[in-house]
């Protein structure tokens, strides 16, 4: 029996090249000198464009690879792509912030591209041991990253923290894949769905191994009650890579959720529906309460980017319901591709006006924005308007979809609550509108010519993608898991 | 009485006499010493029970190697003598009083119910040895396999990143 076939070669490929490509990169930075080491960061976005372009050539590929082990079809190459197009943005962002800040070295980069192939594997991952791996390898390089300013003792302070309570989620999902294979006989996803229609000798196993699971994931995208690293790693980070966790993190922890329980954990639905009803109404609801009490801007963003977890997970209630499903997955990835923009653009905003020793991340510092920076100041304006949810932007095409979807599954109460909280949300948004274009003040800020592209590509996305949401909703709604 | 159950009581004692020794001992470095002796016999417990693989994993990554490093720290540290106040004293009458209630309850389940458990199938002789662990390891498994080494890879270059201390200057501006 060979051991592996040019057919798991070829699934595998994106994922396998951006891994071998972060090695070679290890190896170019140990051995280049002063000058070789500026193209570190070109050479890592090289090969993220490289991996982009093959697993988009590969995108009609659908296969099952390595003995069941990954799953490649429609909804991985969604994942791929959507991870890989935030790996080249935060490698935009990263190259000047982190000169600027004297934390310039090439790992960084080579940590970026492990943490980017560990999502890609967890996009595809069809076994709950891959799953486990694949999630360790996304978060691990993402420890370390927030960890890069040191000794810079908040930067430390967040690598820490992140890494204990990263561990720990680790240790609740460990728990969970151990008993639903004490209750299965099996990793494997579809051999799960099997032995669970077969009939199960101890359901409550599952029941436990699957709550478990979607605690781990939890933590993954942040999802309350296990968000409260979030705020202090958010903000103690180096800001690009807070930008990519936001987006990285959470892409893959939803690709990995939305696989595992749909295609793994149906006959779950209805026994999950109200604890996940109530992490969907607690998400909601301290993401966005506790944002208006914040006056510093990261943390502001990251309890946004809980609030946004929130919105996404509310899509997930149903996910159980034959009729709905697809329309929760191609909600979810729909919202995680005008989250990724939005965000992404907010953080290089923020990286415009930071100066060095964490100053000018006040909300006070942004006043008169508007005045000294028109263009940071009205991109801004863009950012906050789809976070709330206003068209014309990307935001409010994604909310429309979610809402949709939660509707279709007969969730009517959480839709009110999401409208509910996204009108709270307004609040502390539209404040920072309000500092930027009405208060006088004297920003300063400092933006190099890649941020501001950065910042001019996500704003024109912004808006520009919304008027193609239609185009984009049928590529996402094509992202089907191959179910069986 | 038959030589296994023999082996088992003899190993059994060790095994809790180890453990017993490694909590009671005063020294970090004798606690270590004693876990390995604790580890090394259950080591021997998983070979009568006839899973080589496992007892060799045993020895070599628990006694072997996690041990070592634990005694590397404690010996870096200087952290081999315990203070006799460790302030946590509070939790002393609980942990025995949970411990007892725990005795009691296994008792209790084991003497009150007449517990028989079903016999179990002996695996086949070759279930578990070395060769068919690596069999599937590099056949079924070997997406994983692969993914543990990228994950240490990580790992180490990580560690070896955060850890420099020839980092860069930071610059004041």
């Amino acid at each position: 029996m060979p051991i592996i076939s040019s057919t798991d070669l070829l699934a595998i490929l994106p994922t396998a090249f951006v891994v071998v490509w972060a090695c070679t990169l290890l190896l170019v930075d140990v051995f280049a000198g002063a000058g070789g080491k500026r193209l570190t960061p070109w050479l890592a976005a090289l090969g993220l464009l490289a991996a982009l372009v093959l697993s988009v050539r590969g995108g009609g590929l659908e296969q099952t690879a390595f003995n069941g082990m990954l799953e490649v079809d429609g909804f991985s190459h969604a994942i791929n792509a959507l991870v890989l197009g935030s790996g080249l943005l935060a490698v935009l962002l990263s190259v000047d912030y982190l000169r600027q800040h004297g934390i310039a070295k090439g790992e960084y980069y080579v940590m970026l591209l492990f943490s980017i192939s560990g999502v890609m594997l967890m996009g595809a991952a069809a076994d709950l041991i891959v799953v486990f791996l694949s999630i360790e390898l996304l978060s691990i390089p993402l420890y370390i990253l927030a960890a890069f300013a040191q000794p810079d003792p908040k930067s430390e302070e967040a690598g820490l923290k992140y890494f204990l309570l990263g561990a720990f989620a680790g240790a609740f999902l460990l728990y969970g894949v151990a008993l639903v294979y004490g209750a299965t006989a099996s990793t494997r996803l579809s051999e799960i769905t099997a032995a669970v229609a077969a009939g199960l000798e101890n359901p409550i196993f599952l029941l436990l191994g699957a709550a478990l699971i979607l605690i781990g994931f939890g933590f993954k995208v942040a999802a309350a009650p296990f968000h409260m690293w979030t705020p202090d790693v958010y903000e103690g980070a180096p800001t690009p890579v807070t930008a990519f966790m936001a987006v990285g993190a959470k892409v893959g922890g939803f690709a990995a959720l939305l696989r595992v329980f749909i295609v793994a954990f149906p006959s779950l639905g209805a026994d999950l529906a109200p604890v996940l009803i109530g992490v969907v109404a607690a998400t909601l609801i301290i993401g966005n309460v506790a944002a208006i009490a914040q006056n510093n801007i990261k943390r502001l963003l990251a309890y946004s980017s809980i609030s946004h977890a929130g919105f996404i997970l509310m899509a997930f209630v149903p996910y159980a319901d034959d009729a709905v499903y697809r329309d929760t997955l191609a909600a979810a990835l729909f919202y995680l591709l005008a989250f990724a923009v939005t965000s992404f653009g907010s953080w290089a905003v923020v990286m415009a006006l930071e100066k060095a020793e964490g100053k000018g991340l006040e909300l006070q510092d942004y006043a008169g924005l508007f005045r000294r920076h028109p263009g940071l100041a009205v991109a801004m304006f863009v950012f906050m308007l789809s976070f709330i949810g206003v068209p014309p932007t990307l935001g409010f095409a994604g909310k429309f979809y979610l809402f949709r979807a939660v509707l279709e599954g007969g969730y009517v109460g959480l839709a009110v609550l999401g409208v509910l909280t996204s009108l709270v949300s307004a609040y502390y948004y539209l404040r920072v509108v309000v500092v930027m274009f009405m208060q006088d003040g004297k920003p300063q800020a400092q933006a190099s010519p890649l941020l501001n592209l950065a910042t001019a590509v996500t704003a024109v996305g912004t808006v520009a993608l919304f008027f193609f949401s239609q185009p984009l909703l049928d590529w996402a709604a094509g992202a089907f898991l191959r179910l069986f | 009485m038959q030589p296994e159950l023999i082996v088992f009581f003899v190993l059994g004692t060790v095994a809790v006499g180890s453990a017993i020794g490694m909590l009671l001992s005063r020294n970090a470095v004798y606690s270590a010493l004693f876990l390995i002796l604790n580890f090394a016999t259950v080591a021997v417990f998983y070979l009568v029970l006839g899973a080589p693989f496992i007892a060799m994993v045993q020895v070599t990554v628990y006694a072997g190697a996690i041990m070592v490093l634990f005694l590397f720290v404690i010996m870096l540290l200087g952290a081999e003598h315990l203070e006799r106040r460790t302030g946590a004293d509070w939790q002393k009458p609980i942990a025995a009083l949970l411990g007892v209630v725990l005795l009691v309850e296994a008792g209790y389940v084991l003497l009150s119910e007449s517990v028989s458990l079903p016999g179990i199938n002996v695996p086949a002789a070759d279930y578990g040895a070395p060769v068919a662990i690596g069999e599937l390891l590099f056949s079924e498994y070997l997406l994983p396999f692969e993914v543990t080494s990228v994950l240490l890879l990580a790992a180490m270059v990580g560690a070896i990143v955060i850890t420099r201390r020839d980092a860069p200057r930071r610059k004041k501006r």
